[in-house]
């Protein structure tokens, strides 16, 4: 077999998806799918209040209807379940306890209270009706402006403040460069809270096994992993009696990337009853209690020389963490990142930006997708439109002088952050030739001529991706995200059985991994299977966020595949009297290289296990290998956005022309999920910028409890969205690869908020929130109008 | 108590009796009654689209109609399409085109394309992005659905 034969064939190629045919027929495995007869169906009864004292509670007219199994309440968890704490080594952080249940108070609108457990959901839901609870109102803390105020009235009294964590990043004298250039340029940024979003909502299903007093637990989870080994402490039980499962999960972006009350209470009444528990939420309790992201105000400035050179960036921010501080990610994870990534993919000599991450009485603050990224991206990529406007510069060219170049890496960012290398002129450069920038300029010109609310904006970021153990995924959280395990297998039959610890829930791992096994081991790729979302997979695992699992699983994937390589060519060395070094493997074939001597992996396994005598008993080895992957540090991302849109002056819709995005992700293993992944988060990116607004009222009250109030955007929202891959390795990785999840969304707002800014420089506007509604539109030009007259 | 009712439906081309009470929605009927969890259920009040079924040959959502509404008709869902192994022609240009990611919506999707192609024009991008419009996808962005839909758009 000649060389260019041997060389990869799917890494890079557009493979078709493994999941696709279950899930095209309706044969997924959901959560909810799961059947689980006589089962009992939860349904709780969340507090309406946004802080108040639960004075009593009086469950006997609900516990009297019938198909009514039992209510529970705090106190009656006694014993039970210990409540959970996100610790951190970080200084300056204050953990907060998280009960199943709401425990003396309630925080938030929506925090369940008392469960009801009924024959099914239905006579469930009819009980909470009759459910009686006194509360003693205490004043509602919404606004984070005024929670971080020593005046204001605290959630968390153990804390003795509301402000959970804070955290300062500092190079230089930042505040001093400052007064030195020759222009400033700055303002409050404002970004409105989220929700992630899955179209599949939160469910949990709990299974007991009352020989082996095992528990099974079914979860809408990104991180089955965490949540056996924190169910295994706060239950006492051993690792190997829980097992979660995490089979087809409806999405995620982080809404299901960490630990939930309801969670913890279905898995603890499982155990306690004996019998199988479940609980399937709907988008009310969604939007009411799953995690939300992205809520944080930033007072930020840029200086910036003559030439065009920044000299130093300021910021102070406020990160609205909602209720509680969040298992296992803590309420820092968010709001620092906005300060840890704000001086972007550009020199910046002196910086100094200081967090707070301040509780309200709100849903609790999670990860979700891009976490701090697309704020520090909308925030810097304004500023630096904001000054190139002043200088009458072309924003592009004014990013080409900042950005970090080529000779400078590994460069380290004021807060610590090492860009390894990464492509951040090639993306934007590349952008720009694929939108025919100085075309696009011509044509907005002519636009802007005839009194169209044109505009063109920009946006290049950078992240650290595949983080490996030196950082933790959430600053001081003592659990380790940075290595992933791989288990792979030859089995009797000749089948390859590859285990990780990861949850694919949509990234089309089950397609990408073996692709990586197909072409490192040899194996064929229909050959290959792939065990995530479970676990019992691995003996540690974590799940799938942080844009993690094709750097670290492929990683573990290629060590140890290459390592099992290694046992079937010492195997066949025998079988094929040759020596190691004249056999290889490939399509599923151990062969002699250069003659027709080979056997088939089946034949292999078939020697090695089953047939014996066929070779030396000290040379059967176990046809198996586990390999952990850590790389250490994690790698950069990056990417240039570019958006081409108009605003309708009449109704104030946007409607996005252009689309495209330039990105380095590393080596590309199938360019086709790649797309898909840029697309989505492109998407959500759009909602981010034009749509999506968690609004609570002044007194804590949800406004945007159904979908028809929070608007995600469907396809006529959406444009068709161009990509170009830059396919650069990374020197950081095994296999090169680097994370691409959530680059799609950390991009869009900033490249949509730059492009509206664009579109109404005529009247003088600048951006400086997001959403940019059809409302903000109407009173910003409005107001404009009103000044300009 | 309250009565509960006969139904009498076909679903996928097969007969199905069941008592129900008045207040079962036709999505749980399809999913607890039938077992047919291919049928996913996502809002529950007629915005996301996932619950999308045929009805009689017209897409409609499944948590908006009363199981009782559903006595004496004839129901598609996503089961009745194809087979893991013998996908149909709409199933297999999804996989060819990447339309679906996390394939939760993709039910929902796929029964309203299955209704858009047999009655719609479809001629540009814009009329299939209409189209699509009650059917919330969080992961594709719709491009790849789009292109799935255009496919089988240019076959007809």
């Amino acid at each position: 077999m000649s060389d260019t034969e041997l060389r990869p064939k799917h890494i890079g190629a557009r493979v078709k998806r493994v999941e696709d045919p279950r899930l095209l027929t309706g044969q997924g495995g959901f959560a909810d799918d799961r059947i689980s007869p006589s089962a009992l169906h939860i349904a709780f009864r969340r507090s309406d209040h946004a802080h108040a004292v639960i004075a009593g509670i009086e469950t006997k007219a609900a516990a009297a209807v019938p198909g009514v199994f039992a209510l529970y309440t705090s106190n009656d968890l006694h014993g039970l379940v210990a409540p959970v704490r996100a610790t951190s080594r970080m200084r300056n952080y204050h953990p907060t306890d998280v009960y199943p249940l709401a425990h003396g108070k309630v925080r938030y609108v929506g925090e369940p209270v008392v469960a009801v457990l009924a024959e099914n959901r239905y006579v469930a839901e009819d009980a909470l009706d009759l459910i009686e609870i006194a509360y003693q109102p205490l004043p509602a803390v919404i606004d984070p402006a005024t929670a971080v105020e020593e005046a204001s009235p605290i959630l968390h009294e153990e804390a003795g403040t509301n402000i959970l964590a804070s955290r300062e990043f500092a190079r230089g004298d930042a505040e001093l460069d400052m007064t030195a250039a020759a222009i400033r340029v700055g303002g409050r940024f404002r970004f409105w809270r989220k929700t992630p979003l899955a179209i599949e909502n939160r469910a949990a299903i709990g299974e007991w096994d009352r020989g082996r007093r095992t528990l099974t637990l079914t979860l809408t989870t990104q991180i089955p992993g965490i949540v056996r080994d924190l169910l295994a402490d706060i239950l006492d039980m051993a690792g190997h009696r829980i097992r979660v499962v995490a089979s087809d999960v409806g999405g995620g972006f982080g809404g299901k990337a960490s630990l939930y009350p309801e969670e913890i209470l279905v898995a603890a009444l499982t155990k306690k009853l004996g019998r199988a528990v479940r609980w399937t939420s709907d988008r009310l309790e969604d939007l009411a209690s799953t995690s939300q992201g992205f809520d944080e105000i930033v007072d930020a400035e840029l200086g910036v020389d003559a030439a065009g050179r920044i000299v130093a960036l300021t910021a102070e921010v406020v990160g609205d963490v909602g209720a509680n501080s969040i298992y296992p990610w803590t309420a820092a994870l968010e709001p620092t990142q906005v300060i840890s990534f704000l001086p972007g993919p550009y020199r910046v000599p002196a910086y100094r930006g200081h967090v707070r991450a301040v509780a309200t009485n709100k849903a609790p603050m999670g990860p979700y997708r891009g976490v701090g990224r697309p704020i520090s991206t909308f925030v810097m990529e304004r500023l630096v439109d904001m000054a190139a406007r002043r200088l009458v510069v072309d924003p592009a060219e004014l990013r080409r002088r900042n950005l970090v170049r080529e000779d400078e890496f590994p460069y380290r960012v004021a807060s610590g952050i090492v860009w390894d290398r990464s492509a951040f002129i090639e993306t934007l450069d590349s952008a720009c030739a694929a939108i025919d920038y100085p075309k696009l300029r011509r044509e907005q010109a002519s636009a802007r001529a005839s009194g169209r609310l044109y505009g063109v904006g920009i946006a290049t970021y950078a992240e650290l991706t595949g983080i490996g153990s030196r950082i933790s995924a959430a600053p001081g959280m003592p659990i380790n995200t940075g290595t992933e395990t791989a288990t792979i297998r030859l089995d009797s039959t000749g089948a390859v059985t590859a285990n990780f610890g990861i949850a694919s829930h949509g990234q089309g791992l089950e397609t990408t991994l073996a692709q990586v096994i197909a072409d490192e081991l040899g194996a064929r790729f229909d050959d290959i299977q792939i065990v995530h979302g479970d676990s019992s997979a691995v003996a540690h695992g974590t799940g799938t966020y942080a844009s993690r699992s094709a750097v670290l699983a492929g990683g573990a994937a290629t060590q140890a595949s290459r390592l099992l390589k290694e046992k079937l060519v010492r195997a066949a060395s025998h079988l094929l009297e040759a020596a190691v070094e004249d056999i290889d493997v490939a399509d599923g074939r151990v062969f002699v290289a250069g003659t027709d001597r080979s056997l088939t992996l089946r034949e292999i396994a078939k020697a090695v296990y089953s047939e014996m005598g066929r070779l030396p008993p000290d040379a059967r080895e176990e046809m198996e290998v586990t390999k952990l992957y850590d790389p250490v540090f994690g790698t950069t991302s990056s990417a240039t956005h570019i958006a081409a849109l108009e605003i309708d002056p009449k109704t104030y819709k946007v409607t996005i022309h252009r689309y495209v995005v330039a990105e380095d992700c590393g080596r590309v293993i199938n360019p086709m999920i790649v797309d898909g992944q840029i697309h989505g988060g492109v998407a959500q990116g759009i909602g981010a910028a034009l749509y999506e607004e968690i609004i609570y009222d002044e007194t804590g009250q949800l406004l945007t409890a159904t979908l028809a109030d929070y608007v995600i955007p469907s396809a006529g929202e959406v444009p068709s969205i161009e990509t170009i891959h830059l396919d650069t390795e990374s020197p950081s990785t095994l296999g090169g690869f680097r994370g691409m999840g959530e680059g799609g969304t950390i991009g869009a707002p900033a490249a949509i908020a730059n492009a509206l800014a664009d579109a109404l420089a005529p009247l003088g506007i600048e951006i400086f929130e997001l959403p940019m509604t059809p409302e903000r539109l109407f009173r910003l030009i409005e107001a404009a109008k009103a000044k300009g007259a | 108590m309250t009565e509960r009712h006969l139904v009498k439906t076909t679903v996928n081309g097969v007969e199905y009796e069941r008592t129900v009470e008045p207040r079962l929605l036709l999505s749980d009927f399809l999913r607890q009654e039938l077992g047919l969890t291919g049928t996913h259920v996502g809002c529950e009040h007629g915005v996301c689209g996932a619950c999308t079924v045929l009805i009689d040959g017209h897409s409609a959502r499944a948590c908006l109609f009363l199981a009782v509404q559903a006595d004496g008709s004839r129901i598609e869902t996503v089961e009745g399409l194809g087979e893991v192994n013998d996908l149909s022609p709409l199933q297999e240009a999804f996989r060819e085109h990447h339309a679906l990611q996390c394939g939760f919506c993709t039910p929902g999707m796929l029964m309203t394309c299955v209704d858009l192609l047999r009655k719609s024009r479809l001629a540009t991008d814009a009329e299939i992005r209409d189209g699509l419009s009650g059917n919330l996808c969080r992961c594709t962005g719709y491009e790849h659905v789009v292109r799935a839909v255009r496919a089988m758009a240019a076959k007809r």
